[in-house]
């Protein structure tokens, strides 16, 4: 079968060291921990480097030091432990170091609790940390997209010498589902900037400092022309009977499941309806809702936030089609029948249809 | 101002390997430092550069430059260069030694920056031993940001943020750092030099270099303090600020070897060499070949499976386990799973569930909101969930009698006192086997073979395997002969 019963937690540091990952530095948190036990087992059996570090703050600078050296290096937490990192973070943009960062959200603000929220869309899509910068965000929604992802991080991090967020709610960290891994291991790279120690790195210089204005300048718009071709190139969502949707549902995550399994309920019921997921949360999949639009009478956000993704889905609408929201907090999930009937009701409300959006411009 | 415009001189004692020869990472003014006149670093540099001279180490050395008037190190060393963020340099030099174990990895740290907010960083670095050298530069104040008060300000001394000078009551005493590390075991060598006169410097040469060279040998963890002058911020001439390092900085910070176990320390293991590339999924526990074949039905599935359960109870009756049993069986028989464990507060307040699928086809959702079968080991459990069981469903519960409230005409009920009959079959704790024995009876959705395999992979001990099948067989016969009864 070469499936195996496995958490999310734990695919993700298989996932990684397979992708060439040998320094895992981190600090324990709910529900993010496992990542860290695994790693702590596996990475130096692997001939990498395990360290739990003394705080988020030294572990995402730990970091920055393996990434400096040029290996490819990962962390895991949560949303407090997260925002800690965030100086860390906006470092690594700057200096152009790449890195993977697993955020396996709780509840917040501050210690919250344990449960699961995808409250952390703020601090890690749009970026905690100070200056212009963005990281790359991928949002698995099973187990077998922890691994997959996590591989995905690594490839991305290095393509654009830039962290990347692997970003799951608790659910997904701590489901157990079959999971399959790829049976050759990425083979560890030296790149060419690294300050690995050697003759040939001797000049090499890893800083995020850039005294005179308009080498910063320069350096701040050469970052920005990074993000705007990730922005070109590395966009994925998956689309679930979203084709002919009249309502487009969009959640990510575990609420991008329960989504599907509405979907099939709601289609049963003769709503058309589909799913939209953002795989990569940045860069945000705006075409595909773009797209979407010319079919689609409203679009309906579902999401462990009072309102986070929410902004972005309007951004990429832009005004051209109603959004709506539903939202469950606190370690909540939106449940299986709220959203249905949040569906259910949507349906009533948005008739009569709207023609597709080219019908309507074909009279202008 | 162009370059051309600064006329060349000649350096009558010559410049360190270790160093440019012509700055040109600086904006301007190629030949020389940032530095102020008088200032402690040029002098900390050079000696620095000098070890690495000495020990022949140029092409392995990596300088880690903090914030502070260190910040632009690499402008200078013709070494690595990795800036990093305030107090965070031993925390970088950590994982840059670790990852590179071959490279020279120097923190070059002022005192703001080691003292007080990196405090947390240099502790735990110098708690872990770990194989890298800090240079401590202190000038008991934060120079670069125009003089505010560091943890290492003199009492009494005027800063722009103590300017009635530093007192005991609001920031109290200066930090001893070197005192502080040497009471830690791992270091290998801590010791204080000053830069006050033409003696103080000789010894602060050979302590860097001895700190530098311990790294090399792979002793462990060593931390050089040098009181350093600031003539700009102390406002005093470069002479009179070198002298008050001697004359009064000192009296504070006694110069000395806190630590020295530099005789006793072994060099430090290697870590084991890394495996061939092939054998990474067998050490992962992924490769194929070493994963089990299951035992899928043969030819196509007769029926369409899509099974619903939930299971609850309390923590250590082994909810989780046997939602994992019926689980794994079902990947085992070839069919699409997931198993979602109760989470969040619950975990940690002793009633525990979880939520267990089973399909032929590709699950959408892994929450079971409606589930077919109920398996409540406790009656807080079943009154939580009793009323989510597909009418037409089954409950099985844990208890002699079905509460009279929670009785539903639409779905169908197996309550039978599980616990004490595991009991009698050799052990309470198979409850949950008897209970799951019951539930296979009722889905009769996965080949025995199947089972066998899950309870193989997941239970290790023989003996518990033992004593599970038979709690497995006692369930189905009690469902059956319920059925009988009816």
């Amino acid at each position: 079968m070469h499936k195996q019963l496995m958490k999310g937690n734990e695919a993700i540091v298989r996932a990684a060291i397979l992708a060439g990952c040998r320094g895992f530095y981190g600090y324990p948190i709910t529900p993010a921990s496992e990542i860290t036990e695994v790693a702590a087992l596996y990475m130096p059996q692997a001939g990498g480097v395990f360290l739990q570090a003394e705080s988020e703050v030294a572990a995402i600078n730990m970091l920055y030091g393996a990434s400096s050296a040029g290996v490819r290096c990962m962390t895991a937490s949560s949303g407090p432990g997260i925002s800690l990192m965030q100086e860390g973070m906006s470092y690594m943009a700057g200096a152009e170091l790449p890195c993977v960062i697993a955020d396996i959200t709780r509840g917040g603000p501050g210690l919250g609790n344990l449960g699961s929220e995808q409250s952390d869309y703020h601090q890690v899509v749009k970026g905690g940390g100070n200056g212009n910068y963005r990281t790359i965000v991928l949002a698995p929604h099973s187990a077998q997209e922890m691994a997959d992802l996590t591989a995905l991080s690594f490839e991305l991090a290095d393509r654009y010498r830039t962290p990347v967020v692997l970003l799951a709610d608790g659910f997904i960290g701590q489901m157990m589902e079959p999971v399959e891994f790829p049976q050759t291991a990425v083979e560890p790279q030296l790149p060419d900037w690294a300050v690995a120690g050697t003759a040939a790195s001797r000049g090499n210089l890893i800083t995020s400092l850039h005294i005179e204005n308009n080498e910063l300048e320069a350096h701040v718009l050469k970052l920005e022309a990074k993000y705007k071709l990730a922005e070109e190139r590395e966009v994925r969502a998956e689309e679930w009977y979203a084709e002919d949707a009249e309502i487009v549902l969009v959640g990510y995550g575990i609420v991008g499941r329960i989504l599907k399994a509405v979907t099939a309920e709601a289609r049963a019921a003769g709503i058309n309806v589909g799913v939209l997921r953002p795989i990569t949360l940045y860069p945000f999949p705006t075409r595909n809702f773009q797209r979407l639009a010319n079919r689609a009478r409203v679009f309906v956000v579902v999401e462990m936030s009072t309102g986070q993704l929410v902004e972005d889905v309007r951004l990429a609408l832009n005004g051209i089609r109603p959004v709506e929201f539903l939202s469950r907090v606190g370690g909540n999930i939106p449940s299986h029948e709220d959203v249905l009937k949040f569906v259910q009701e949507l349906a009533r409300r948005y008739q009569p249809v709207l023609r597709p959006i080219e019908e309507q411009m074909a009279h202008v | 101002m162009s370059n051309e415009m600064i006329p060349d001189y000649e350096v009558a004692h010559g410049k360190s390997k270790a160093f440019y020869e012509r700055y040109e990472r600086k904006g301007e003014l190629h030949h020389q430092t940032h530095y102020c006149p008088g200032c402690g670093h040029g002098n900390v540099s050079k000696m620095l550069a000098r070890a690495i001279d000495e020990l022949g180490i140029q092409d392995r050395t990596i300088l880690i430059n903090p914030v502070g008037c260190s910040v632009f190190g690499y402008y200078y060393f013709d070494v690595g260069n990795i800036q990093a963020a305030h107090g965070r340099a031993p925390a970088v030099a950590t994982a840059v030694k670790r990852s590179r174990p071959d490279s020279v990895v120097v923190a070059y740290q002022g005192d703001g920056d080691l003292a007080a907010i990196g405090s947390g960083e240099i502790l735990h670095a110098a708690n872990r031993g770990e194989n890298i050298t800090v240079i401590f530069v202190n000038n008991g104040i934060y120079s670069m940001t125009g003089g505010q008060v560091a943890p290492t300000t003199l009492l009494g001394m005027k800063s722009l943020t103590t300017p009635q000078g530093r007192s005991v009551a609001n920031e109290g005493y200066p930090l001893h750092v070197s005192e502080l590390l040497a009471t830690l075991e791992a270091p290998v060598l801590i010791e204080r030099v000053g830069l006050g006169d033409a003696k103080q410097i000789v010894q602060a040469t050979r302590a860097i270099k001895r700190a530098v060279e311990n790294q090399v040998r792979g002793l462990g963890f060593s931390l050089i303090e040098v009181l350093s002058p600031c003539p700009t911020i102390w406002k005093m001439s470069a002479l009179d600020a070198q002298h008050w390092v001697r004359d009064v900085m000192e009296k504070t910070f006694p110069l000395g070897v806190f630590c020295d176990r530099t005789k006793e320390a072994h060099p430090r293991l290697q870590p084991a060499p890394a495996p061939a590339l092939a054998e990474l999924p067998r050490i992962l526990g992924v490769a194929d070949d070493d994963l089990p074949e299951g035992h899928p039905y043969p030819g196509k599935r007769a029926e369409e499976v899509d099974l619903h359960v939930r299971v609850a109870g309390f923590g250590g009756q082994g909810v989780l386990l046997l939602g994992e049993v019926l689980a794994e069986a079902g990947l085992d028989a070839g069919l699409e799973v997931s198993w979602l464990p109760s989470y969040g507060p619950e975990m940690r307040s002793g009633t525990s569930n979880c939520h267990v699928r089973l399909s032929t086809k590709t699950i959408d959702s892994p929450l079971v909101v409606l589930p077919d079968v109920l398996v409540a080991m406790n009656e807080p459990s079943l009154r939580k969930f009793d009323d989510s069981v597909r009418p037409g469903g089954w409950v099985i519960y844990n208890g002699d009698t079905f509460p009279e409230d929670c009785k539903r005409k639409d779905v169908n009920v197996l309550a039978l006192p599980f616990t004490d009959i595991a009991h009698e079959l050799g052990d309470a704790r198979v409850g949950n086997m008897v209970m799951l024995g019951a539930l296979l009876e009722i889905a009769n959705a996965l080949p025995q073979t199947s089972i066998d395999a899950a309870l193989g992979r997941l239970v290790k001990n023989p003996k518990w395997v033992a004593l599970d099948e038979r709690a497995l067989e006692r369930g189905r016969a009690l469902l059956k002969e319920s059925l009988l009864e009816v």
